[in-house]
């Protein structure tokens, strides 16, 4: 699979509380959750996702609580794939478990610039920053944990595992 | 000690950190914001049934008593579907806390257990010796339709609490210290283990609120050593058999750290970062609007005991809105019988029924734009208890109570 967009990018420890406010978890409306995220981050995230689908951040990503409205809210905006220096693991697990492709990579986050083009080869592990040229590897996925990818989430992997008992 | 419990879980002798494997877990919880999105998914999996509806806790506890119509929905879907699936362990307003101090009072947790939590405070009983941890939604409907779940392995950092604790200091004190030491990703995928004299000497009220605050690291585990003090907590609560693990005397620690608690003075953490720690001596020139006790942190009675011993006979600041939330209904009636909850009321706080609401900005406390408040909770992100331009600063019930009476930051020997 490949990723082609645009980035826009944030600082470290984005928590959950700016991704999606509590004061929104009445809910698990996913269009509704997707109004809201980054609100108290960022106002113009709307905007901007409109034409940059990728999301560049720094350490510590998505820290806080476990609510999986977040890493939901963020897909439902459209936003394709994460690429951090790191996660932190609810977050991490959260946004594997519901197909949300999350990259951990210090030197990519680090070097990559808000509204750089780029393509991500999610097979071959490379990440092309068109706007500079670019090029960053992707650590190897341990394989259960492409397998979920795979399987398009946890949910159905699990169902995919109990069918093969 | 992590790993042992994990290994246990999934069948194992030893298990290498990094490995991911899939374990049997002992308890999975949910609450009235993560539960409903973990049914959806449930359905989805296609089984009937919970693995085992005794195993199953669900505790309706964040927007209770329902704040609004939404919520009030989110909590009759999960009661319908406690219902329809015989879950034992679901607690209705009236029999209802916070779900990290009710889980242990109720004897549901036990040492040895692996337990998962759709809340991020679920690391709270690794202070029985359990390994306990935060995970989403998706990961409790699984759990719920296979009793498993996959874990990684993690590293372990240990922590040796040495010397006396000062007057007022609590192990919210202490955790508040650690993580301005290493960070709120200093531990990040790690388990944390507190150990040491210092550690020994602590009551279970304040281990479960050192534990709690692991996730503040980023810890995956926080955890203490079972000894005397766990198991006469455990008297005339467990109702299942438990098994103890200790720590290898050559266990391998990523990073090992010595902490000599009596340099440690009372602590905040100033907004936006539980990591700013600061003795709270050092910022009395901060004032506040409202303060709060209370939380799966420090809403117990050892918290309620200490913000009473320091409010009794005397007035809360004129404008200070004070907040008080005991986190169990046994807490509240305790803190009843005990002549707090009149200590409080004649000292101007409103005293609420069990509700996470206040520390995740949900409600019964909300700030408006520009307003400050020390909270005894566990987070102090921006627009945690409302406003994004309001401010949190984190503290023990000590520091609360007496700067509810200052009206600004302050330890209690300024107030007495």
């Amino acid at each position: 699979m490949i990723i082609k967009d645009r980035a826009i990018k944030y600082g470290d420890n984005v928590d959950t509380d700016v991704i999606i406010p509590a004061r929104y978890l009445n809910t698990i409306n996913q269009e509704e959750l997707a109004a809201h995220c980054f609100e108290d981050l960022d106002a113009d995230f709307k905007q901007k996702v409109k034409d940059s689908k990728i999301i560049i951040a720094g350490d510590n990503f998505g820290c806080g609580s476990s609510r999986e409205h977040a890493p939901l809210s963020i897909k439902a905006s459209g936003v394709k794939l994460i690429i951090a220096k790191t996660f932190a693991r609810i977050f991490f697990r959260n946004a594997i478990n519901i197909g949300l492709p999350v990259i951990p990579g210090a030197e990519a986050a680090e070097k990559i610039s808000q509204g750089d083009e780029l393509e991500v080869d999610m097979d071959k592990g490379i990440i092309k920053d068109v706007t500079s040229g670019r090029e960053f590897k992707i650590n190897p996925v341990p394989a259960f944990i492409q397998e979920i990818i795979s399987s398009g989430g946890y949910i159905n992997y699990t169902k995919k595992s109990l069918s093969q008992g | 000690m992590a790993q042992k419990i994990l290994a246990a879980h999934c069948g194992r002798d030893y298990l290498e950190p990094g490995e991911l494997v899939k374990a049997n877990v002992d308890i999975v919880l949910g609450n009235d914001i993560t539960m409903p999105l973990a049914i959806e998914e449930f359905k989805k999996i296609g089984v009937d049934k919970v693995f085992d509806s005794e195993k199953v806790v669900i505790v309706p506890d964040h927007f209770t008593p329902n704040k609004d119509i939404k919520s009030a929905e989110q909590c009759k879907f999960i009661r319908g579907f406690a219902n329809e699936q015989s879950i034992k362990n679901y607690f209705e307003i009236g029999s209802m806390g916070i779900e990290h101090a009710l889980l242990p009072e109720q004897g549901l947790v036990l040492p040895g257990d692996l337990i998962i939590g759709a809340d991020s405070h679920t690391c709270t009983y690794g202070a029985l010796g359990a390994a306990s941890t935060g995970v989403g939604s998706t990961d409790v409907a699984v759990a719920m339709a296979t009793g498993t779940a996959w874990f990684m392995v993690p590293q372990s950092l240990k922590f040796n609490y040495s010397g006396n604790l000062k007057k007022w200091v609590t192990g919210k004190d202490l955790i508040l210290y650690t993580i301005g030491l290493i960070g709120v990703d200093g531990a990040l995928y790690m388990s944390m283990e507190f150990a040491g004299q210092a550690i020994k000497s602590l009551s279970m009220d304040s281990r479960f609120a050192m534990c709690n605050m692991a996730i503040e690291a980023g810890g995956k585990f926080g955890i203490i050593e079972f000894d005397s003090t766990t198991q006469k907590y455990l008297e005339g609560r467990h109702r299942r058999p438990y098994r103890i693990y200790n720590a290898d005397s050559d266990a391998g620690y990523y990073r090992q750290y010595d902490i000599d608690c009596s340099d440690i003075e009372l602590q905040v953490s100033l907004p936006h970062l539980p990591s700013n720690a600061k003795s709270a001596s050092q910022c009395s020139d901060i004032k506040i609007d409202q303060a709060v006790i209370g939380s799966c942190t420090n809403g117990r009675m050892e918290d309620l005991e200490i913000a009473a011993s320091i409010l009794k006979g005397r007035k809360t600041a004129r404008n200070v809105r004070t907040i008080i939330f005991p986190a169990t209904q046994q807490i509240y009636l305790e803190a009843m019988e005990k002549g707090y909850l009149r200590t409080f009321i004649e000292a101007g706080c409103v005293v609420s029924t069990p509700t996470c609401g206040p520390c995740l900005g949900g409600h019964m406390g909300i700030l408006a734009a520009g307003e400050r408040a020390v909270a005894t909770t566990n987070r102090n992100f921006v627009g945690r208890m409302g406003h994004p331009k309001s401010e949190v600063i984190l503290s023990g019930p000590a520091v609360a109570a007496a700067s509810a009476i200052a009206g600004r930051i302050a330890v209690p020997q300024e107030v007495l």
